[in-house]
């Protein structure tokens, strides 16, 4: 037993969690905890001191994430963490922002923010969980839900299009978009550290599973069930092109992940940084540099 | 107790000098002079020339200026801002006050010092966008859910537009709560002299930071004075800072218990603090029949109808509130057992101010509204009216 209770004192990601807040609300099976897991150990390989790392969440189970990790971390309203992020990351372009939230706060209500976050090119990291639903209110229909779910405000299917995040963030600007599954542990790292190195706007979609509500109520089984079937059905296409990655059904046959844009452009500051210069001359007092 | 400090303003902010200037662009010298180093906003009318000024000021003396998506990502993008140590304010007029106010109680919650500036306008809805109005003055402080306290302030003149607003942003930063700054189209759109003085002149009022060590701070532990220390996000204290009901840690705690502490305490840092925040100006209370109280530019209005009033042999005095919330209950009670009426003239028809008067007075004088539904100002006569009935 001794093994066990020295693997505990080891846990490589205890340092980032608020161990005095355990157990966490996120039920057995929920991809959520598995990503933070990654997103600790990809903070970790990629060195940045923890003092300089700030985390932002929304509203709803992933929006709960920045409550769990050692950080400064700030749990906003809903939909708008986005928003939060760029005046924490304009106010102080030292620190290093990242956005965990999920599908139903960052481009449901929170999608004016996302594109226009992604269109400015800031510099931060938006990690958004899609589990295909609002789960911390039970249940209801979000913007990514595939036709024919069933969620508690849509009980006859769904019947609207809904979002490919991957075209979405690339089409408004972001210089890097990745997607993976929460099955994708290593690879979801990898994503992470390369996002967090990215200079400009970076977004990571995860699909992950929500047994207690989505998969249950869509008849789709257990979470190790849709674990398999992301491993089963997920095709890796790096630099896929992102109008063709789009999960239109429940349980397509292929799901498309990998990284798909990864591309240089100024961000925000550097642009403003560049643009007042050229036109102000020495009469612009630069920020943060 | 954390003392109150005080440093004077930083010279680059600071526009000496004698100016002829708009009430908007004295509100954006006098937030610079305060020290506010970032804005977010969208355009609105009749308030929008307070950030195009900002915009233009602002890569000169070193910030940030952006124009948010909506206003509902302005009111929180200030507070990221806030969060990372910068002094931060939006500015709107009616509409966008209506959407931001999800973030008024974010502000309230979190304990996030900072200013919203409403250059009110005629509503309800798009109403008059160009012309004024002075009924949001209940809205901004019971706009958003919830029980919380807020401050507001109401300039009358450009000058004041200046000097009050940095009041704003140092009362933000004693009191930790979102500082409401209550202009009207007009006083925004009116110029006049500003005298704006030297730096060192300005007194500015540096936030709480905590000298405590991070294993013995706690974020939301308040100080005697009911405010807690702030850190800053980057500052090494890890933090955690939600808009869930939460304990002296931060964390959040869904109970009736960590309900009870946090929003008594979020209501009683102004209540108890109140004598400390009020301010008015009086003028020729003793031995009056009847006082005028009123704010912004209706009280500026009402000065017309007073020298009318007096030209009759009335005796009148006059209360102007600067700051409207807190309200100053018991200088209003004392000077309604003192005199026949009180007589409130402001730009709604619903008394929005009147009202408070009312309840406070509890029947003791007269309070008559002088009601108006915006658009321009009162014809002072129709205050005068109101004078001459209440002393009948």
């Amino acid at each position: 037993m001794s093994v066990v209770v020295d693997s505990i004192k080891e846990n490589p990601v205890e340092e980032f969690l608020r161990t005095d807040r355990l157990p966490h609300v996120w039920c057995t099976g929920c991809g959520i905890g598995t990503t933070v897991n990654c997103f600790a150990r990809a903070v970790k390989e990629c060195g940045i001191p923890l003092d300089e790392l700030a985390i932002v969440s929304g509203i709803g189970c992933t929006g709960r994430v920045a409550g769990y990790l050692k950080l400064d971390s700030f749990h906003t309203t809903h939909g708008r963490p986005i928003a939060f992020a760029t005046g924490l990351h304009l106010a102080n372009p030292k620190l290093k922002v990242v956005v965990y939230s999920g599908d139903g706060d960052l481009v449901g209500i929170g999608g004016n923010h996302f594109i226009h976050a992604a269109r400015r090119n800031l510099d931060i990291t938006v990690i958004l969980l899609n589990n295909f639903t609002y789960a911390m209110t039970g249940g209801q229909v979000t913007p990514t839900a595939p036709l024919d779910s069933i969620e508690t405000t849509t009980p006859y299917g769904v019947f609207e299009e809904n979002f490919n995040l991957p075209h979405l963030a690339a089409s408004c600007g972001a210089v890097y978009v990745a997607r993976w599954t929460a099955y994708h542990v290593m690879q979801v790292k990898k994503a992470m550290v390369e996002a967090l190195n990215k200079k400009g706007f970076s977004f990571i979609e995860i699909l992950s599973p929500c047994p207690t509500i989505y998969l249950r109520r869509n008849r789709l089984g257990s979470a190790i069930d849709e674990l398999k079937y992301y491993k089963e059905h997920s095709v890796i296409q790096h630099g896929a092109d992102t109008r063709e990655v789009g999960i239109t059904v429940r349980r397509p046959e292929k799901i498309i992940v990998g990284k798909f844009v990864d591309i240089e452009k100024p961000d925000y500051l550097t642009a403003m940084n560049k643009h007042l210069s050229e036109v102000l001359g020495d009469k612009y007092v630069r920020w943060g540099e | 107790m954390a003392e109150v400090k005080c440093i004077t303003a930083d010279p680059k902010g600071v526009l000496t000098g004698v100016h002829y200037m708009d009430g908007n662009h004295a509100a954006c010298e006098g937030a610079l002079a305060a020290g506010c180093r970032f804005a977010a906003g969208y355009p609105i009318t009749p308030s929008t020339e307070v950030v195009e000024r900002f915009s233009a000021r602002i890569p000169l003396v070193g910030g940030v200026f952006i124009q948010m998506e909506d206003e509902i990502a302005s009111s929180i993008c200030l507070q990221g801002a806030v969060w990372a140590g910068l002094k931060a304010m939006t500015v709107t007029s009616g509409p966008g006050m209506s959407l931001m106010l999800e973030h008024v109680g974010l502000a309230a919650c979190l304990e996030t010092p900072c200013v919203f500036v409403n250059v009110q306008r005629g509503g309800p809805s798009t109403g008059l966008p160009t012309l004024p109005g002075q009924a949001d003055m209940q809205q901004c402080r019971w706009g958003s859910h919830g029980d919380y306290e807020v401050i507001a302030l109401s300039p009358s003149t450009v000058q004041e537009c200046f000097d009050f607003i940095i009041d704003a942003f140092n009362l933000a930063e004693i009191y930790r709560v979102p500082v409401f700054f209550m202009m009207d189209e007009c006083v925004g759109h009116m110029t006049e002299k500003v005298v704006i003085p030297e730096a060192d002149k300005i007194k500015v009022v540096e936030r709480r930071y905590t000298s405590k060590p991070p294993e013995e701070y706690l974020p939301y532990k308040p100080d005697p004075d009911l405010v807690p220390e702030m850190v800053k996000a980057g500052d090494g204290y890890r933090i955690h800072v939600t808009g869930l009901t939460h304990d002296e840690k931060g964390y959040p705690v869904i109970n009736a218990q960590a309900q009870h502490e946090m929003v008594w305490r979020l209501v009683d840092k102004i209540e108890k603090n109140a004598p400390k925040i009020w301010r008015y100006e009086e003028e020729d209370i003793e031995g009056a029949d009847v006082v005028v109280l009123s704010y912004g530019i209706s009280a500026r209005v009402a000065l017309k109808a007073i020298e009318m009033a007096k030209e009759r042999g009335l005796k009148v005095g006059r209360m102007r509130l600067i700051v409207v919330w807190p309200f100053p209950e018991p200088r209003v009670k004392e000077i309604a057992s003192k005199v026949k009426a009180i007589v409130v003239p402001e730009l709604n028809i619903r008394g929005q101010i009147a009202r408070e008067v009312e309840r406070i007075v509890e029947g003791t004088c007269r309070v008559m509204r002088v009601p108006h539904a915006g658009g321009t100002v009162h014809d002072p006569e129709r205050i005068l009216d109101a004078i001459m009935e209440a002393v009948k």
